[in-house]
Order: C-alpha cells, then sequence, then structure tokens
C-alpha cells in the first residue's frame, strides 16, 4: 500500500540518461496482448492502494498497481461495482493495465468500457514529470482528454501512477435466458433486443446458444423475464464470470490446451484468438469460423489461423477492426493496419509525451 | 509548407473565389457583424473573412490554402457557445459549417446516426424518434446547438450522470487536419486499436482539425419517464438528499437543483408550481421500463420526505413532467428577465462540497455586490452560477468577471474544475492556469503541436500561453458589449 512515485520518477530518469527503453508491467497478467518488446522492466506492483473512495460521490481514485480484485472488495462493501466488468486474470489485473489495454467485459454496451469510466490521471512523461489530468468530478472539459486517450495506448505515453473513475450501484436484481439458435438469428435478435428500453446488460452467443442477461430493479427484470423468449438459466453468475474471464471452453480448445502456460494456467501463444470490434449489426463473417459473439454483436472472437490482411479487409467490411488478441506471432503488428496519416500522427503524439522513445516502444504498433 | 502570410484579404477572396460561390464568402463588415461572437456576447472580434462552404472539396481547399498563408481558421457550427470558442481572429478565416446540415443516415438496427456537423443536436432525436430511438446528450440549447460544437466542447446535458457526455455517445469522427487532410478516427464498434483519438479529438474545442462527419449511437426511448419535484428551505438539506439518493443505488436519468433566486425567477417565466418559498428545489427524473420507474419513483419519494422536504410531488402525466422541467429549462431567459445581464459559470466540484461551495459564493458575492442565483446539475456536481450585473454601469462586467474568477478558482480548491461543460475557449483561458501547473500546460502545447504546429487552428483558445515564456502578455480584456443571452 505503498507510494513510490519518486522511485518511478528516478527510474524514468535514470532510463532517460541512459537512453534504455522501460517495459511497464502491472501484475503482468495481460503480458499476452500487444507485440512483445524488450526494455528494462519497470513494476507497478509496489506502487498500490485505494487514495479516496467517497461512495457517495461514486468516485474511486488508486494507485496504479492496486489489483482489480481489491478494488471490487471495497465497493462490494457498499453495495457498489465496476461499471464496466473487467476481466480480473486470477487477481493479478491491476487498474492501470486495466486501463492502458482498454479492457472491459460482457456489459460493455450497457455499462460503458473503463474508458468511459474514467475521470482523471497522473502520469509520469518522458520528461520525468509528474502530471495530473481530468479530475475527480464527473464533467471535466479544461483541456484535452488526455485521461481517455490513455485507454488503449498500451503506456506509450507515460508511466500512469493514479486513476480515478466513476464507480456505479450494483443492481438489485440480475437473471439469464438461454435459448439455442444459430449465429446468424442470434446477432439478429442480439441487436432486436438491444433496440428495447429493457434493462438488458449482457448478450453473447457461444456453442449454439444465446445468452442474455438482465440487470436493474426487481419488477424490472422479473417484468422482462415474462416478455422475453428463452429459458431462464440457474447459476447464470458461472456462466459470465467465465465469459468475463475468458475461461469459457471456447477460449481453451483441446489443441489449446497443451500450450497452457503453468504458472498462469491459461494460454501463452500457440493458435491465433482474434477479437474483432464491428457494427454490432453486421452479418455473420466467415460463417464457417469458430466464433463467439459478445458485446451484442459489437465483439466478435474467432479462433484459428487466419492470414491477418485478410480479416482485416473482413472487419473494414464491416465498419470494424480487427486484432490478434493472444498467439500467432506477437513480432508483428497484432492491431489493425494504420493509415500513414494516422501513423504520423500518432507517432507526434508519442513525441509529445515520450520524446526518446522511452515507454514500451513497439508494444503497440511495430512503428511507434 | 507554412509560408509568412502574404496575402491580402482582396487576393484571398479571389483565390477562394475560383472554387467557392463568391456570396458565400463574406467580406463585409456589416454582414460579418452576427459572427463576431457566439453565445458569449460580452466576447467580440470581427474577423478577415467569414466563409460558408458547401462541399468537403471547398473546405479542404480553404483549409489548404490557409495552412500555406499561416491565415488563421476559426470553425464555426451554430454559435451557442458560451466561453467565446468561436470568437473570430481578427486576421483569420471564419469557417462556418452550417451548410454542412444533414442527417447522412439512420441505422435503426445498428442504433446509430450518421451526421454532418451542421445537424442540430434536437434534429438527430427527432428523426431517430420513428424508430423508437433518440442521442443521449441534451444540452440546454439543444434546439440550435450543432453536433460539429458538441464534439468541439464534449457537451453534456441534464441527463449526462446516467448517459453520459458527448465522448460517451459518438463512435466514430471524420476531419480535416489543418493541412487538409481527411482522416478518420474510430469505427461503428465499440473501440478501436491504440490509443484514444476520438477522444482526444472530442472537447478539443476545435484545436485540432476540423470534423466533418460524426457517427452517434442512439438510444432506445424509455418506455416511461417521471419527475419527482422536493422542496427544501434549505440548500444543506437538498445537497444531502442528493447524496442519499444515490446512496440508495438509484441512477437518475436527470437530478437539478435551483436556489432561491433561480427558482422564484423561474416561477415566474414559467409558472410550474415551484414553491416560491423554497431556498432550494430538486427535479429527480427516473426512466426506464414502467417497473422500474414505478419502484424508483416510490423509493425517491419517501426519501425526499424522510430527509426534510417541505413539499413533494410527483408528475402525474407527461404534461405535468413538461411543466415541472419547462421551469428549469428557462432557468436562464428568466433570470434574464431579473436582470440587464447575467453571466453563467461552469465549474464542476465533488457533490460533498456543494453546501461549502455555496456558503463562500454567497460571501462573494456580498463582497462584489453582485447577486448570484445558482443553477446546478446535482446528479454530477456541474454548478451552473449566474452572475447577475449591469452592463450600463461602467466597471461592473470586469467587476463580474472577477467574481466569476474566483468563483473557479474556489472550485478547484475543493477538488473540481473550471469547466464541466461549456470549455475554455477565451473565457477560462486565464484560469486554467489555477487548475494546471506549467507542465501540464506545455503537455497540451505539445499535443496541439502533434497536429498543428503553425498554430492556425482557432488560436489563442483553450490553453493558455506559458507564463515563463517571453510572448506571455496578459490576455486583453474585451470591452463589454452589453451583450445578454
Amino acid at each position: 500500500m505503498a507510494d513510490i512515485s519518486e522511485e518511478l520518477i528516478e527510474q524514468v530518469h535514470h532510463a532517460r540518461n541512459a537512453k534504455s527503453p522501460l517495459n511497464i508491467i502491472g501484475g503482468g497478467s495481460k503480458r499476452f496482448y500487444g507485440r512483445d518488446i524488450r526494455g528494462a522492466a519497470l513494476s507497478m506492483t509496489e506502487h498500490r492502494g485505494v487514495v479516496s473512495y467517497q461512495p457517495v460521490e461514486l468516485v474511486l481514485t488508486a494507485r496504479a498497481g492496486t489489483p482489480l480484485v481489491e478494488i471490487e472488495a471495497l465497493l462490494n462493501e457498499h453495495q457498489q461495482m465496476l461499471s464496466f466488468e473487467p476481466p480480473l486474470f486470477e487477481g493479478r489485473a491491476t487498474l492501470g493495465g486495466t486501463l492502458a489495454c482498454n479492457f472491459s467485459g460482457p456489459v460493455r454496451p450497457w455499462g460503458g468500457s473503463v474508458r468511459d469510466q474514467v475521470l482523471g490521471i497522473r502520469l509520469i512523461n518522458g520528461k520525468a514529470e509528474h502530471l495530473r489530468f481530468g479530475g475527480q468530478v464527473m464533467k471535466n472539459v479544461a483541456g484535452y482528454d488526455v485521461t481517455r486517450l490513455q485507454a488503449g495506448a498500451l503506456g506509450a505515453f507515460g508511466i500512469i501512477t493514479e486513476i480515478s473513475l466513476k464507480v456505479l450501484p450494483r443492481p438489485a436484481a440480475t437473471a439469464t435466458l438461454v435459448q439455442e439458435v444459430t449465429m446468424a438469428q442470434a446477432i439478429n435478435l442480439m441487436n432486436q433486443r438491444s433496440r428495447e428500453s429493457r434493462p438488458l446488460s449482457g448478450a453473447c452467443w457461444t456453442d449454439g446458444k444465446l445468452y442474455l442477461r438482465l440487470s436493474g430493479t426487481e419488477r424490472a427484470v422479473e417484468g422482462t423475464l415474462k416478455l422475453w423468449s428463452g429459458e431462464e438459466l440457474h447459476n447464470a453468475d458461472q456462466f459470465w464470470q467465465k465469459l468475463r474471464e475468458q475461461k469459457l471452453p471456447f477460449f481453451n480448445s483441446k489443441s489449446e490446451l497443451k500450450r497452457l502456460d503453468e504458472s498462469a494456467g491459461r494460454l501463452s501463444a500457440g493458435e491465433p484468438l482474434w477479437r474483432f470490434t464491428v457494427k454490432p449489426s453486421s452479418s455473420e463473417i466467415l460463417p464457417a469460423g469458430d466464433w463467439l459473439i459478445d458485446w451484442g454483436g459489437a465483439q466478435r472472437w474467432l479462433r484459428g489461423n487466419y492470414d491477418m490482411q485478410e480479416l482485416e479487409i473482413l472487419a473494414e467490411a464491416a465498419q470494424g477492426q480487427v486484432s490478434c488478441y493472444r498467439g500467432g506471432n506477437r513480432q508483428i503488428d497484432t492491431f489493425h493496419r494504420q493509415p500513414e496519416v494516422l501513423q504520423l500522427i500518432q507517432k507526434r503524439l508519442k513525441a509529445a509525451f515520450d520524446p526518446e522513445g522511452l515507454f514500451n516502444p513497439g508494444r503497440l504498433y511495430s512503428w511507434l | 509548407m507554412t509560408e509568412k502570410s502574404s496575402l491580402t484579404k482582396a487576393e484571398l477572396v479571389t483565390l477562394l473565389s475560383t472554387f467557392i460561390d463568391p456570396n458565400l464568402i463574406i467580406a463585409d463588415q456589416e454582414t460579418q457583424r452576427p459572427y463576431e461572437c457566439d453565445g458569449l456576447s460580452m466576447y467580440c472580434q470581427m474577423p478577415l473573412l467569414v466563409v460558408l462552404p458547401e462541399t468537403l472539396d471547398q473546405v479542404q481547399g480553404l483549409l489548404k490554402i490557409c495552412h500555406q498563408y499561416g491565415i488563421p481558421v476559426v470553425p464555426r457550427g451554430a454559435g451557442t457557445g458560451l466561453c467565446a470558442g468561436a470568437m473570430p481572429d481578427k486576421n483569420g478565416v471564419v469557417l462556418s459549417l452550417a451548410k454542412f446540415n444533414q442527417i447522412l443516415d439512420i441505422d435503426p438496427v445498428a442504433r446509430m446516426a450518421r451526421v454532418e456537423p451542421g445537424v442540430r443536436n434536437l434534429a438527430i432525436s427527432e428523426a431517430a424518434a420513428e424508430f423508437g430511438l433518440y442521442y443521449g446528450p441534451d444540452p440546454s440549447s439543444q434546439i440550435a446547438c450543432t453536433l460539429g460544437g458538441n464534439v468541439a466542447e464534449n457537451s453534456g446535458g441534464v441527463h449526462c450522470l446516467k448517459y453520459g457526455l458527448t465522448v460517451h455517445n459518438i463512435l466514430k469522427i471524420k476531419m480535416f487536419t489543418v493541412e487538409g487532410k481527411l482522416i478518420s478516427l474510430g469505427c461503428e464498434g465499440l473501440d478501436s486499436a491504440g490509443m484514444d483519438l476520438v477522444a482526444l479529438i472530442t472537447g478539443s474545442e476545435g484545436l485540432l482539425g476540423v470534423v466533418t462527419e460524426i457517427t452517434v449511437k442512439l438510444l432506445p426511448i424509455p418506455e416511461k419517464a417521471q419527475v419527482v419535484m422536493a422542496a427544501f428551505d434549505s440548500v444543506q438539506k437538498a445537497g444531502d438528499a442528493v447524496g442519499q439518493i444515490i446512496a440508495q443505488g438509484i441512477i437518475p436519468a436527470g437530478l437539478e437543483m435551483m436556489d432561491g433566486h433561480a427558482i422564484r425567477a423561474a416561477e415566474d417565466f414559467a409558472k410550474a408550481g415551484y414553491p416560491l418559498d423554497a431556498e432550494a428545489l430538486l427535479l429527480c427524473e427516473v426512466d426506464g421500463t414502467k417497473e422500474e420507474v414505478h419502484e424508483h419513483i416510490e423509493q425517491v419519494e419517501l426519501a425526499f420526505q424522510q430527509l426534510g422536504a417541505f413539499e413533494v410531488r410527483v408528475s402525474q402525466n407527461e404534461a405535468e413532467r413538461a411543466l415541472l422541467w419547462k421551469g428549469r429549462k428557462s432557468a436562464f431567459p428568466a433570470v434574464g428577465r431579473i436582470s440587464p445581464d447575467y453571466y453563467c459559470m461552469d465549474g464542476t466540484i465533488p457533490r460533498g462540497q456543494l453546501a461549502y461551495v455555496l456558503t463562500e459564493m454567497q460571501k462573494l458575492s456580498e463582497y462584489y455586490g453582485l447577486r448570484v442565483a445558482n443553477v446546478f446539475h446535482a446528479g454530477d456536481g456541474n454548478l451552473h452560477p449566474l452572475i447577475l450585473f449591469d452592463a450600463n454601469i461602467p466597471g461592473e462586467f470586469e467587476k463580474t468577471e472577477e467574481f466569476g474568477a474566483r468563483i473557479l478558482e474556489l472550485c478547484v480548491k475543493v477538488g473540481g474544475c473550471i469547466t464541466g461543460e461549456h470549455g475554455v475557449g477565451v473565457e477560462k483561458i486565464r484560469q486554467m492556469h489555477s487548475q494546471f501547473s506549467e507542465q501540464e500546460l506545455a503537455q497540451f502545447h505539445a499535443i496541439k503541436d502533434a497536429f498543428d504546429s503553425a498554430g492556425t487552428l482557432n488560436p489563442g483558445k483553450g490553453v493558455p500561453l506559458l507564463r515563463h515564456c517571453q510572448e506571455y502578455r496578459t490576455l486583453e480584456k474585451p470591452a463589454p458589449s452589453g451583450g445578454n443571452h
């Protein structure tokens, strides 16, 4: 529960002087994500602890190395939660890593993402300056939104040391409906249900079944259960928990089990897992593929060996993007291609924060 | 490459006239007059030219020329902004996007709309209504303000506690860089690879690019919405009640507070039935399914009674709900009737600091001898103190500005910020120093340089010059023009 920001600043000074890049590591739960990089490890695990939490304000501030499980336990005491349901990865996921990767769970289309809920950060930039952006209030438009710029940047701009975010009350009731449908039917139904003013909080299709989760007041959930088709699923929390943690059978096929990382009990490399983020109503992409559809159709997982360029064309046709989420070749670019003009802007932005390229060089893109 | 400005006004007009209808290039002062300010009419400046292009090619051509000759460009939507963010540059071009007013596509299945930047905020909800959908952010100016401006300011509204700000409700942006290159940010999925450039552009006040197309999310229209009005004899009690509602696990669709001055002005104007003897009034709207609204309304009503409200009223039908809101929505013009002029501030504070901030504000009000009415997005801590003044009294606007600056510094002191939804523009540029360190401001300048190294897009707005810079100078205070809005 310590504040080691002074030591972190020292490490950045040292890296500058030695011209030696840094590899920022929180709980190490998302090492599989982005490109493999070299660089002196800079550990965030000591920089942890909740700095402030006032349930009535719906705002929590914690150091970046704080494990999400600690934050969730505290919120739980006050019947509150992280509204974006991030993966906890056996308790190793930290708040900082979650923001840097912009990871959110099944509730994302309705509960928002970590990017949506973050209110402010402290960041050590490449000049070893410890800066503060955003704040602890719900609305703040003073200055550029450096806070949300961090979401998905994989630490390219500096060391996020502290994060304030909006938290929400836990819903009073939750229930799940399940029904057997094809992937195409599921996509239609997910979009249809999302158009209704009902307390939908999860919509996933896997293994021939569509799961719709409802969360809200007891009467709203009960009322919707009566209106919508499907059987009520008991012990549904287990299903959503496994989906959130990417532990459903889809994420661990027989062929992949051979390559389990023993220490973590999860995949380390091997068969690529592709993540599509597309227009939710897009019809099936590669109908013969091995798919899991989440986020009401907006996030789609595909397993197997494919040519990334071909998948990029398919993703663009679905008004979206694709990334090689896990497995496959991590030496080459794993995120959707960027046009030259955007590459130039992103390089300039990176240089604006990190002129000497100290932070996670090459983790996000080979050219950044 | 940027060349030093070597074009005269006449030469620029001639050059632009080769590809833009000369009737849409406004060079004379009389026709330019409506463009001299935005909604903050105390800040005025006549531009070199006003141009209203009709096609993207024309916007691109204009940007390329301005970039080449180092001519400032100030993008403009409907001009309803409240921070002088669209105030012209005297040597620059006002680039009006008013002609880009088409809703390009509504996709009811995927629940999104693709719009041009000159589309009015309310027009989207009106067009989507036939599909049972609407656009979430609803700034008070929604009848007139445009989506391009909403993106520039990251506009909110009375429903943002539950439905978020502009940044939470847009998926994709197309924009021109200062050099006139068209780029596309985001996608029609919920997120995109890498750093979040859509978030960076949202709220960037037209300093990083010229937005030409926005894809917004649409939400299902709630089955039911109901509002509870609660009147209190003290601001403290009303403030505590707000906290209690949220502590009970209810996220209202809107939760608004007005103080005594605002209540009486609004009641006089709208005849909404607000109790005139109240010192604080809360309006709490709950929406969702019928069952959900029923359950929450019962809880809210009971909570307000237990927390000392001396009058509680629940809207029984749509007409009553609309009437209760009418008072709040017309609070600004209503206050305009009790004073020759008013100046609207926009600080945000942690809700728990409300009573302290209002008490301090009252002390300042007495010190400056100026009345202040408060309208407050209580759910998300966004204060709109309205300082009442008379611009015809010499020195009173200057005094008002100073009072306003003290209020914003107070907001920062209690852990809040200088602007929740109106933006910095020219108006609050000096107060940026109270919220940010020189290093933080330098970081903002570095971001600006990454997009616009010559600094020709909306210059002089958003981020102040650094104190240590040689060029730093106190901004000239514009003369009050007696404006009112």
